[in-house]
């Protein structure tokens, strides 16, 4: 019958037919059979005792056992306990729970806990058909199935008529009196051990064969099963032994009719490899085919101890053809053979474009696919990338070779674009050639101001990487400036050039350097001068344009691949974090998109300058902190000003859908989309650019985002407010009259540079390093995760390898600042005083307050409520800045140059880690040494994580404290400049953008907490208290206002 | 029971009714309304307790039930969603979980009965809303702390006991065990329907119906279709199905999977499509039973009927849709 088979269920399903061949029990986590981890649950080492239960559904386990059979322990509390907290995790909750235990109570208790379908283990006749009959039909009513033990009133079954004869009665009972489910039935008819030296256990192995052969012809639907390991119970010590004494029994107990075992699967060789000699004296034991089997396996054992296994490097791929190989080494990430590949197929293909437009675009795509359908991951992606950038570097020289060819039928000859000033003799006049030289070399000691400027942005191939020389001599004359490439002139015209007899000379000279193809622009020495940002776009222009006229396919390849589109990148005004921004680049690059990357603190200018002069497709603004919101939309603003017409995409960690869609979007009638992460905005570009696809999104989000400020607008109606009065008086109630204030050791600022890398990495959170990368899910678990574990193990250790690096090296270095001071509150107000005489005041912070309507008992809380107010106390506050980013931008540089994204992404998400570890460390020696409140304290790294100590440490600019000028404050009371390097933008960003600051508050009550929105009537008071106008105040305020402005 | 409603199965596709809390929105109701002249004095705010209006305004749950049978649904379900001790606890109301789904039974029994005596030919039933509750029995609601549970199974058998003796002594002809987000809660309910069965002496078809809740494919608490299925097959029940959440054109590939596998009726109930920005569900009735149709031609399903936003018109076009087509044929189908 088809429908009678055992189906268990945890969050996936479990079904168990005659081909599923066998289901193996994971035993692990079990505190009868495991040392370890009867250990971790009486220490109540919940996590690691779940990491045991992970390894276990890893190694291959289908059916997770659990037992909690301990005489120390709370065997119910304890059963409930794990089930609940397997629950949580997904990855191993994925597979149906046995309930393991002697004791129902422990029993019944798991089974309130599992939703999935489970098994118990389990229920007998030992203790009467009663209890047997009530706890069956228990058992059906929640769902699960049973072991059921080969064992009666008289005691366990241990020969072969004992096991057939409880199973049988067994059976019937369930079957006639329960009605439990036939298939549901698992029998366990016990292994006992062989080779015991007992001449009454020889038999053991044997008779548990025949009693499986003979449960499975005659109890229809029952299942047979067994604890594996109890059968090599005497060759303890000997792995290999009980490896191979395992397998041969599973391979003779499945032959049988075993279908279900608690084995561990690390404990198990492969049947067939099983050397003959050792396999032979183990099938002897176990079928008991000879009276020294025993001694002769004994004898044999002492041979075989700890047989060690190695690995194999699998270069198999590298057999397969050039293109296959280059499709590997993308999607692999591997830059090894990358090279030698790409110079095997060059020589292969007709063009070396055609390497970039074939195979490595090809090889590429699948990435893409395999990315966009969650079958790669991001750090795996950026690895491809480099190969990427890699191979078309090596093609780079190829395709520039080409390019002359391709010009070579112009009428002046070919000409090596070498180095130095040596080629003048092959476009100069042979006649007059040795005269000009001199000439030559005597103009270029005599430049003029506005020679010396161009040239300074001329030279070393600065503009878009096309190559110039100066005072070069073609024909009669001599150049101011030329691109031989592209047999562009540049002439620049002082005044002497506007006497009318040099002007008939200079068009004579034009007229004839364009019949010999070169094409002459000019400019005047006051252009130069005053608009050298103007009279480089012109010159880069005209340069693209010569490109794609003079040779279309070659200015496709410079552009990008026929059809590419570009995308413009940058992080705006103010702004330095580009991680994320980074990230976005490489994975839109690795779907085909030509990416100009502006990189970081762009003016608005700048970026739509260069929009224009790239031509690009779409422009992409990422920012971090809340003032580069304020710039987005003024982007947004010039481009609508300047009548642009380009898609523009926001992104960044401040940036939301909200966001764009109430402030960006209605300031710009072209096309904005906010894009959640880098994942998403290869769609997104793709349905903007494609010309078929435009008019749908454009008008798509801009009603969906019509319909979000409508929203907007509605909702805020909703939501109550107090007035800032109401909310000051309902502060936090603290009773400073009993506080013991705690006078830190030393006041005033107190300086640590050069701190050791090596110490602060103790105290990274790595959590947050994985999210970098897109990589979801927790610290240490994400190592184990079933989808992503083992990209992220290899992200892991790429990071410990560049944390050795920076220490090994010395590459970063770890500056900080902290400072302690007299301080109190006055109002919503911190004052900052010089000494403990509390006169002279040295600094005043300004906090915000909660204006959202609180229920009862809960206040609205401000930072400045955990400071004492003035003249209840001797109170203090803290404040501190920290880098971990000296010295990031060589590295950054050096890796760029390698086209290494992974590794120039890699060094700053370690940075970025480095900077919070380092926060969380001063912290602690604040705590413990500096203000020396919690002296005594003691946490590991992962309670330090979670924040278990007293007191906290808000940054000016995020939510307890979202305002940002007052980074200002704090910098300049800590001297932070000067002390560790940081220094702030206009937006108040730190740089290096590896920076934490902010504040230290010790009192207990202490929290984080986010300021939600205000009302007008506080934006008054603080704009009153910081000096502000209104209109200021509400722009550093923006964020956070309840009402528009 | 004078039809048995297996029988009706082997012969057609029976009708569940739609919504009950997007047509009570119909009526402009207030506090008042909802309080009648029982709940008065009652100390907390009782506007929003649906279930409630089964006692102080059944004027308009009999009506909301008559449109539906009016437009072709077989069953209707009982207005008791929130009707246990522990939903109801969030208004106070624990003392009033008998009467609420005693008279929520009582009513839909009454009209069904009406229509049923003038069309004899079509039998009306009345099927048991059991919802899910408010709490996961085997989620914690802290994240920091996953190992807690604001409910325990103990505590949801007790509170689905006395919601489940109500609806029995009110009339219903089968229970519908149904929006199962987390399955341990539905365990919770199937034991404590099989413990009043035991003591009352007879059994009622059982319907259970369960949630997918996003494109995952999986319930709330993480089980796949299939899981899901094989966790509630260990008592022999009427019919399992999928209800809310999705819109019917997502639910597809789910019903594919219980159609195929389950060795009982099979049931969908899906919402009037996803909701929009609004949370309102715009699937008009042609676009929803187009997408029914398509199930019943697949021959996936049983019964069929509509969850949150929709309406009368949506059933009776999804009852035209299922006289049309002939019903699922089970393989391996296990007796009650």
């Amino acid at each position: 019958m088809s429908q009678v088979t055992l189906k268990l269920s945890g969050l996936e399903p479990l079904i168990v037919t005659p081909e599923s061949n066998f289901v193996n029990v994971g035993e692990r986590t079990n505190v009868t059979g495991s040392k370890r981890f009867a250990r971790l649950i009486k220490e109540e080492k919940y996590d690691e005792a779940l990491e045991i239960a992970r390894d276990q559904v890893e190694g291959g386990a289908q059916i997770l056992d659990v037992n909690m059979d301990e005489g120390m322990l709370d065997g119910k509390a304890a059963m409930v306990k794990f089930l609940n907290l397997i629950a949580a995790e997904p990855d191993i909750a994925r597979i149906p729970i046995m309930i393991d235990s002697s004791k129902w109570e422990i029993i019944e208790a798991g089974l309130k806990c599992i939703q999935g379908k489970g098994v118990v283990n389990s229920i007998s006749l030992k203790e009467g058909e009663e209890a047997f009959i009530e706890h069956a039909k228990k058992i059906k009513r929640y769902g699960a199935a049973t072991v059921v033990m080969a064992f009666d009133e008289k005691g366990q079954a241990d020969t072969y008529e004992r096991r057939i004869e409880i199973c049988k009665r067994s059976y019937d009972v369930l079957v006639d009196k329960v009605g439990f489910p036939k298939e549901d039935i698992i029998f366990d008819p016990n292994i006992f051990p062989v080779a015991t030296g007992i001449e009454e256990h020889n038999n053991n192995a044997v008779d548990f064969f025949r009693a499986t052969k003979w449960i499975r012809e005659n109890l229809p639907g029952a299942h047979v099963s067994g604890g594996v390991s109890n059968v090599s119970f005497s060759f303890r010590g000997n792995n290999p032994v009980r490896e191979a004494m395992h397998s041969a029994f599973l391979y003779h107990a499945i032959k049988e009719g075993m279908d279900v075992g608690i084995v561990n699967p690390t404990m198990l060789e492969v049947y067939d490899d099983i050397p003959k000699e050792l396999l032979e004296r183990v099938e002897d034991v176990l079928l008991n085919r000879r009276d020294d089997a025993t001694e002769r396996l004994l004898e044999f054992a002492e041979t075989v101890k700890g047989v060690g296994k190695t690995l194999v490097k699998d270069d198999a791929w590298r057999k397969e053809s050039v293109e296959k190989r280059l499709e590997h080494a993308l999607v692999k990430g591997i830059v090894e053979f990358i090279d030698d590949d790409t110079e095997e197929a060059r020589k292969k293909y007709p063009k070396p474009l055609h390497v970039i437009e074939g195979p490595l675009m090809d090889g590429m795509n699948v990435v893409g696919d395999l990315f966009g359908s969650g079958k790669m991951f991001l750090p795996q992606v950026v690895k491809s990338a480099r190969v990427m950038k890699k191979a078309v570097a090596y093609l780079l020289p190829y395709l520039e070779a080409e390019k002359r060819a391709a010009r070579s039928e112009s009428p002046i000859p070919t000409f090596p674009t070498g180095e130095g000033d040596s080629p003048s003799f092959q476009t100069a006049d042979p006649n007059t050639y040795t005269k000009l030289k001199e000439f030559a070399s005597e103009l270029r000691k005599n430049e003029t101001e506005a020679e010396r400027i161009l040239w300074a942005n001329l030279r070393d191939s600065q503009i878009d990487g096309f190559e110039f020389r100066r005072q070069h001599i073609i024909g009669h004359y001599i150049a101011d400036f030329v691109c031989l490439k592209l047999k562009l002139v540049i002439e620049i015209d002082g005044s002497i050039h506007q006497l009318p007899e040099v002007k008939d000379n200079d068009q004579f000279r034009t007229e004839w350097l364009e019949s010999q193809g070169f094409k002459v622009i000019r400019f005047t020495n006051r252009e130069v001068v005053s608009q050298l940002e103007r009279t480089k776009l012109v010159i880069a222009n005209t340069l693209w344009e010569i490109v794609e006229e003079a040779s279309p396919t070659l200015g496709e390849n410079e552009r990008g691949q026929e059809g590419s589109a570009k995308i413009l990148l940058a992080t705006v005004k103010g702004d330095v974090h580009d991680i994320g921004k980074n990230i976005v680049g490489v994975v839109l690059a690795c779907n085909n998109f030509d990416i100009v990357d502006l990189g970081v603190m762009v003016p608005a200018d700048k970026i739509l300058d260069a929009a224009i002069e790239h031509k690009v497709d779409c422009i992409g603004l990422s920012g971090l902190i809340t003032p580069s919101l304020d710039e987005m939309v003024h982007v947004a603003k010039e481009m609508e000003r300047r009548s642009m017409k380009v898609p523009l995409l926001i992104g960044g960690a401040t940036t939301s859908r909200i966001h764009t869609a109430v402030k960006i979007d209605p300031v710009y009638s072209g096309s904005v989309v906010h894009v959640l992460d880098a994942s998403k905005s290869v769609p997104v570009a793709g349905e903007l650019i494609s010309k078929e696809t435009y008019n749908n999104i454009y008008t798509r989000v801009k009603d969906e985002y019509a319909q979000l400020r409508e929203d907007h607008a509605n909702r805020k109606v909703i939501k109550n407010y107090i007035s800032l009065k109401e909310a000051q008086e309902n502060r936090v109630k603290i009773d400073w009259s009993t506080k013991e204030f705690v006078k830190p050791q030393v006041l005033g600022n107190q300086v640590f540079n050069d701190y050791s890398i090596e110490e602060i990495s103790q105290y990274i959170d790595w959590t947050p390093f994985f999210s970098t990368w897109m990589l979801k899910g927790k610290f240490p678990r994400i190592l184990e995760d079933e989808v992503i574990g083992e990209e992220a193990k290899k992200l892991y250790a790429d990071a410990q390898k560049m944390i050795q690096l920076v220490i090994e090296k010395n590459l970063l270095f770890a500056n900080a600042v902290v400072g302690l001071y007299p301080a109190n509150a006055i109002g919503d107000d911190i004052e900052v005083y010089t000494n403990e005489s509390r006169t002279e005041v040295l600094k005043t912070f300004h906090m915000l307050r909660q204006q959202g309507k609180k229920g009862n008992g809960i206040p609205n809380l401000s930072l400045a409520d955990f400071v004492a107010p003035k003249g209840q106390g001797q109170d203090y506050i803290g404040g501190f800045a920290v880098t971990a980013g000296i010295g990031i931008e060589p590295l950054l540089e050096a890796y760029e140059k390698d086209h290494d994204d992974y590794n120039s992404i890699m060094i700053k998400a370690v940075a970025d880690r480095l900077a919070e570890a380092f926060a969380e460390l001063m912290h602690e020696k604040v705590r413990k040494e500096l203000w020396a409140y919690a002296v005594s304290e003691s946490f590991d790294n992962e309670s330090l994580i979670k924040e278990n100590y007293q007191g906290i440490r808000p940054a000016p600019g995020y939510p307890a404290c979202p305002e940002h000028t007052e980074k200002g404050i704090l910098f300049d009371l800590l001297e932070v400049e000067k002390n560790t390097g940081i220094s702030l933008t206009e937006s108040y960003a730190m740089y290096p953008a590896a920076s934490v600051s902010g504040f230290y508050f010790m009192h207990e009550e202490a929290k984080y907490f986010g300021l939600g929105k205000i009302e007008k009537d506080q934006v008054e008071s603080y704009a009153t208290r910081k000096g502000w106008t209104i209109e200021e105040a509400e722009k550093w305020l923006a964020p956070n206002l309840s009402y528009d402005v | 029971m004078a039809y048995n409603i297996e029988e009706i199965l082997k012969q057609r596709i029976l009708v569940l009714d739609g919504a009950m809390g997007t047509m009570i929105q119909r009526h402009p109701l207030t506090e008042e309304d909802f309080r009648g002249e029982r709940f008065k004095d009652h100390q907390h705010p009782l506007k929003g307790n649906n279930d409630l209006l089964s006692i102080t305004r059944p004027d308009i749950i009999k009506d909301i039930h008559r449109l539906y049978f009016e437009s072709g649904a077989d069953i209707v379900e009982t207005n008791t969603f929130s009707g246990t001790t522990i939903a109801q606890a969030d208004y106070s109301l624990e003392d009033a979980v008998y009467d609420i789904n005693f008279q929520s039974a009582k009513i839909a029994r009454e009209v069904a009965d009406q229509i049923t005596a003038s069309e004899p030919e079509k039998p009306r039933f009345v099927a048991g809303s059991i919802g899910p509750t408010n709490r996961t029995a085997s989620i914690s609601p802290d994240v920091n702390d996953p190992g807690f549970r604001a409910i325990t199974f103990d505590e949801l058998v007790e509170a689905y006991e006395q919601q489940v003796i109500a609806l029995i002594e009110g009339g219903v002809d089968m229970l519908l065990v149904e929006t199962v987000f987390d399955t341990l809660n539905a365990k919770a309910a199937l034991f404590a329907i099989e413990n009043v069965f035991e003591v009352k002496g007879f059994k009622l078809p059982i319907m259970v119906s369960g949630t997918i809740t996003d494109a995952s494919g999986r319930t709330l608490s993480g089980q796949t279709t299939e899981a899901f299925l094989i966790s509630v097959s260990h008592i022999p029940i009427l019919s399992i199905g999928l209800n809310c959440a999705l819109g019917a054109a997502q639910l597809r590939p789910y019903l594919e999977t219980l159609s195929d596998k389950a060795p009982f009726h099979t049931s969908a109930h899906p919402n009037a499509g996803l909701p929009n920005e609004f949370g309102q569900y715009d699937e008009t009735p042609e676009e929803m039973a187009a997408q029914i149709s398509d199930f019943l031609k697949s021959g996936f399903l049983n019964i069929v009927g509509g969850c949150c936003g929709t309406t009368p018109d949506h059933i009776r076009l999804i009852a035209q849709e299922a006289a049309k087509h002939s019903p699922r044929s089970i393989k391996n189908l296990a007796t009650i």
